[in-house]
């Protein structure tokens, strides 16, 4: 475990100064012990357990948006597990149940694969059809297509800089209205 | 969307670095400053004596512990934007203006007065106090709650009241200037009542606005 989350340390702390395939690897690496925790917040709460993937989304876009309030000198793991429980508290009071999570359910856990039997999530997607074209499409651009920040630059024959602008509101307009719903 | 496509989307936006929150905080306290104070300079402004005023520790009292309770306010909140933060360890600070406090009613008590305590105690502001301190106090606290809303506080409710209490303790600085009741029983009694009022109000909106 400890090993495990020195790697996360390291792996954030080169991801904010600019490397994004180290965040990349830190954001495939943390996605397993969510889903885990997420699956167990879920059962514990008699709620259906294939319904994690959404509450996985959730806090990684939290995860994302706030990653500035990450102090760089601290260790990565109780810092994304407090955002993880703040998240899952969330996800599970608004379908209908008050429930107490214990940090630890996130320390101890067993990474999880998406197994068989878990939903595709679809609030992200859902939300998604609300935004503003343009962004929409920089986005699905990016997440569906797999294109580069320069290919989806060129599709829309928009300026490099623009869609990055594009995709940051995108990200952050539909963490807003999750958050809302 | 599958999660492997929204990794991939969060890290083609991981060039874009939002600033630190004591920055984001500070520029709305600073924007926020100059609406409290045309508040204050319209309504109350610095009363007539303060030249010799300043010469009365009691007078300069009064801006150690509201000074003291901004600057307590402003840590803790930063500390709590922060979503692994709790007050543990952190609470004491807020002891600081208290204590200040405590120690200027001791200090008072030790002189000879020419007013009873019950006079210096009600004196002849309160309801000025009452009102200007939290009227003043709301754009700094607006201000303060949007710093924070761009941190990460897992507990909305208290980040919401230290925002209320920083506010409170910014507004009762200027406040100070303008007030002829420099008896700490004044202060411990009036003041206290405004802060805690704009506290409450403050952890009421940050229970709405400060989740993320």
């Amino acid at each position: 475990m400890r090993e495990r989350e020195d790697e996360w340390t390291g792996l954030m702390r080169s991801a904010i100064s600019g490397d994004s395939a180290a965040y990349h690897r830190l954001l495939k690496a943390v996605t397993p012990v969510l889903r885990a925790a997420a699956r167990r917040g879920l059962a514990r709460a008699g709620q259906p357990v294939d319904q994690s993937e959404d509450i996985v989304q959730d806090i990684l876009l939290a995860v994302h948006l706030k990653r500035h309030t990450w102090d760089a000198n601290a260790p990565f793991a109780p810092w994304l597990f407090a955002i993880a429980r703040n998240k899952l508290i969330d996800a599970l009071r608004r379908r209908g149940r008050r429930i107490f999570v214990n940090i630890d359910d996130f320390a101890e856990v067993i990474p999880s694969e998406p197994a068989a039997e878990t939903a595709p999530a679809g609030e992200v997607a859902a939300q998604l059809q609300t935004l503003p074209a343009r962004q929409r499409e920089v986005l699905q651009s990016i997440a569906v297509e797999a294109a580069s920040i320069k290919d989806t630059a060129a599709k829309f024959a928009m300026s490099e800089g623009a869609v990055r602008v594009a995709l940051h509101r995108a990200l952050a307009s539909l963490t807003a209205k999750l958050r809302e719903q | 969307m599958q999660t492997d496509q929204l990794i991939r989307t969060l890290a083609a936006d991981n060039t874009h670095q939002a600033r630190p929150v004591g920055v984001v905080l500070a520029l709305a306290l600073l924007a926020a400053a100059p609406v409290s104070m045309a508040i204050f300079f319209a309504g109350l402004g610095v009363r007539p004596d303060v030249m010799t005023a300043m010469h009365n520790p009691f007078f300069d009292l009064k801006f150690a512990v509201t000074l003291a309770l901004a600057i307590s306010g402003i840590a803790l909140s930063l500390h709590l934007s922060r979503p692994e933060a709790s007050l543990r360890g952190w609470a004491w600070l807020l002891l600081i203006p208290a204590g200040l406090l405590v120690g200027g009613i001791a200090g008072e008590m030790m002189l000879p007065q020419r007013l009873p305590m019950m006079t210096r105690l009600v004196g002849s502001n309160s309801r000025v106090c009452l009102t200007a301190i939290p009227l003043i106090s709301l754009p700094l606290l607006a201000a303060a709650l949007l710093g924070l809303r761009h941190g990460a506080p897992t507990r909305p409710a208290v980040a919401g009241a230290i925002a209320g209490l920083l506010s409170a303790g910014l507004a009762a600085t200027l406040y100070a200037s303008h007030c002829t009741d420099d008896s700490p029983l004044f202060v411990a009694t009036w003041y206290t009542l405004a802060t805690s009022l704009v506290t409450a109000i403050g952890a009421l909106a940050g229970s709405r606005v400060l989740r993320f």
